[in-house]
């Protein structure tokens, strides 16, 4: 398959002894909506982390847009300790730091909310664009190349209006509503031009209303920026809804994929994880 | 209030300060107590502010400034001393190795990109660390800088433990004011520029700003490069200020009262930093002195009042601020004629309290 934006190939990310994704693979066609769903501790924001830089993974590859972005095979200690499978298939140890991969074009939010809490929402938007600067320090210090910032402060303040923030941007991003830090959230992985968007569990914490909204938005920002969307949830209606195809990990393994009908009726999957949600 | 109105007004402020100075400057006041607060607050007032640039706005806690202020003094003074009085400032090293001098300005702009290079050599092990470890990786340093200079085998340059004197000072108290202006004006550029807000993103959550494509070490590094190329022009300042240097006055303790500079003044606030570099000088230097003579009120000796005594006095001043003013003069916001208005129009913001309370709020 050609068309895969993403694609991730036997990562196993092993901390000490405990193997938290354990030889995962995954495929993301562009223009998707692609979720990974699981139990908590499933290890989905561990993977996450791996593709966007911020482990290492013990084992695996992962390839981005055509390019190599990450690979990795288990050295040293781990040589040992290693659990996973698939040891001997990768032999180059190839990383990237996490802005690094945001400049090629992966955009990201976290589960846990991570705004830059004392800036305004109009600053946070405008420190993921920071990368995308020509000029350097002395002519952006004396303001020589004011029309790139010009062009910025539009951008950003079309990008708010995207997510209805438009009015609060000159707010303190720790004082807006749950809900909205999640959009601007949005908005700032957005800022960043990204080619694919990974959204770490981005309706947790919001009601039914703020749900149904977010899907809209996700879908809206998809068909705009031409966006192809990894996800990360536990809202099943938002999963089932909005999703082209879904992955289901357990205790770090792939236990199913397919597209929602098929995830809906699969019994390993109900048995993991949807039997328990059905009770709700 | 409009915009015109502001400008107008900020003009009038640094106009009205502007002939304060000149009118000191011409005045026998020039050599008084004052004077040299003021001059001494100035310079200060820009090491704060360059430190505040890496604690503040990068969060980066470094305790290396004595150090960088030390090379930038040295610099400066190696450099200026006239040829002809070399023979008697390195009296013991037959004149020292440097025998040219240059102008005051170039060797003030050297005295800062020496300091700069120092930080990025150091830069490049200690900034990969985080809060208290880089805290005491920069302070070591500063402290092997102040070792090296005194050091016998590089005498020749740096005078040992010698003083270095004799190199031209300023005439005008309106040098060190003019210098440490340009230098504030430009790290209040930089703090507002891209670059700024990528420093700010670093200080608020290092995993988020480098998601969203902050190259990290990097911006660190030119952060720390850039406070410390600014902190040693401080240095050059301040040897022209005392007419010496000798490099057992960069001591740690130079250092701290830095960045209680900082502290006092709100991290994370440049009009902060300055006013409270004034006012710390003032009350180091002038105001707490009488504490250190002995006191008589009506014939009957004061006790406790010793040489010393203003230092208690000094440390309890400091210990109350810490503790009721925790966020020091100005927090993190900036000098704004609107919160001027705001506070002449309800002060203590009693009034906005009220209304708040008469709807049922209650926030604090």
């Amino acid at each position: 398959m050609n068309d895969a934006v993403l694609s991730i190939e036997n990562i196993t990310v092993q901390f000490g002894g405990v193997v938290a994704v354990n030889n995962l693979s995954m495929k993301v066609r562009k223009g998707e909506i692609v979720s990974l769903i699981g139990p908590n501790g499933a290890g989905k924001t561990t993977a996450f982390n791996a593709i966007t830089g911020v482990y290492q993974a013990t084992n695996g590859r992962v390839v981005f847009n055509g390019d190599v972005i990450l690979e990795s095979h288990p050295t040293g200690k781990m040589k040992k300790l290693y659990a996973g499978e698939n040891a001997d298939l990768y032999h180059k140890i190839k990383k990237n730091t996490p802005d690094k991969i945001a400049k090629m074009g992966m955009g990201r939010t976290f589960q846990n909310i991570r705004l830059f809490k004392e800036l305004s929402v109009l600053d946070n938007v405008l420190i993921a664009m920071h990368m995308r600067l020509r000029g350097n320090l002395f002519t952006d210090t004396f303001m020589i190349n004011y029309k790139e910032e010009q062009k910025m402060r539009e951008d950003a303040l079309a990008l708010l209006k995207i997510v209805d923030l438009y009015d609060q941007q000159n707010e303190i991003a720790s004082s807006l509503p749950y809900g909205k830090q999640r959009h601007l959230e949005i908005a700032r992985a957005l800022a960043t031009n990204p080619s694919l968007l990974l959204l770490d569990e981005p309706a947790a914490g919001m009601n039914p209303q703020e749900t149904e909204e977010l899907t809209a938005l996700i879908r809206k920002i998809r068909d705009d920026f031409d966006l192809t969307v990894l996800l990360i949830e536990h809202h099943m209606n938002l999963v089932m809804d909005i999703s082209d195809w879904i992955y289901v990990i357990d205790f770090g393994k792939l236990i199913a994929s397919g597209n929602p009908e098929e995830i809906q009726n699969n019994q390993r999957v109900i048995d993991a994880y949807l039997g328990v949600a059905e009770d709700e | 209030m409009k915009k015109r109105t502001k400008i107008l007004a900020s003009l009038i402020l640094a106009a009205a300060f502007l002939t304060v100075l000149i009118l000191i400057d011409n005045s026998p006041l020039k050599s008084s107590m004052l004077s040299t607060c003021l001059q001494k607050g100035a310079i200060y007032a820009l090491v704060a502010v360059s430190m505040n640039l890496l604690n503040g706005f990068t969060g980066l806690f470094s305790l290396g400034q004595a150090g960088f202020m030390l090379i930038g003094a040295y610099t400066y003074g190696i450099l200026t001393i006239p040829v002809a009085a070399r023979a008697s400032v390195y009296q013991y090293f037959e004149g020292g190795i440097v025998q040219f001098a240059i102008p005051v300005i170039p060797a003030i702009i050297i005295a800062g990109v020496l300091a700069a290079c120092f930080a990025a050599l150091i830069g490049l092990p200690v900034l990969k660390l985080k809060s208290d470890y880089l805290a005491i990786a920069t302070l070591g340093f500063a402290e092997i800088l102040r070792a090296l200079i005194q050091w016998q085998q590089i005498a020749p340059l740096t005078n040992g433990s010698n003083m270095l004197r004799a190199f031209p000072t300023y005439n005008s108290i309106l040098f060190p004011f003019i210098i440490s202006a340009i230098c504030i004006a430009m790290i209040v550029l930089l703090i507002r520029s891209s670059y700024g807000r990528a420093f700010k993103a670093i200080r608020e959550d290092e995993i988020a700003a480098e998601a969203m494509g902050v190259n990290l070490f990097k911006h660190k590094m030119m952060s720390f490069v850039i406070s410390s190329f600014f902190a040693g022009v401080g240095g050059a300042l301040l040897a022209m200020f005392q007419a010496s240097v000798q490099a057992k006055g960069f001591t740690s303790a130079m250092t701290y009262e830095i960045l209680l500079i900082v502290v006092i003044g709100g991290i994370g606030s440049i009009t902060g930093s300055i006013i409270a570099s004034f006012l710390f000088v003032c009350c180091m230097e002038w105001w707490l002195r009488f504490l250190d003579q002995v006191q008589y009120l009506g014939g009957v000796k004061l006790p406790l009042m010793r040489t010393g005594f203003r230092m208690v006095v000094f440390s309890v001043i400091i210990m109350i601020i810490v503790l009721f003013w925790r966020k020091g003069i100005m927090g993190n916001k900036e000098f704004s004629w609107d919160a001027i208005g705001k506070f002449f129009r309800d002060p203590f913001g009693l009034v906005s309290r009220k209304n708040k309370k008469g709807e049922g709020i209650t926030n604090e």
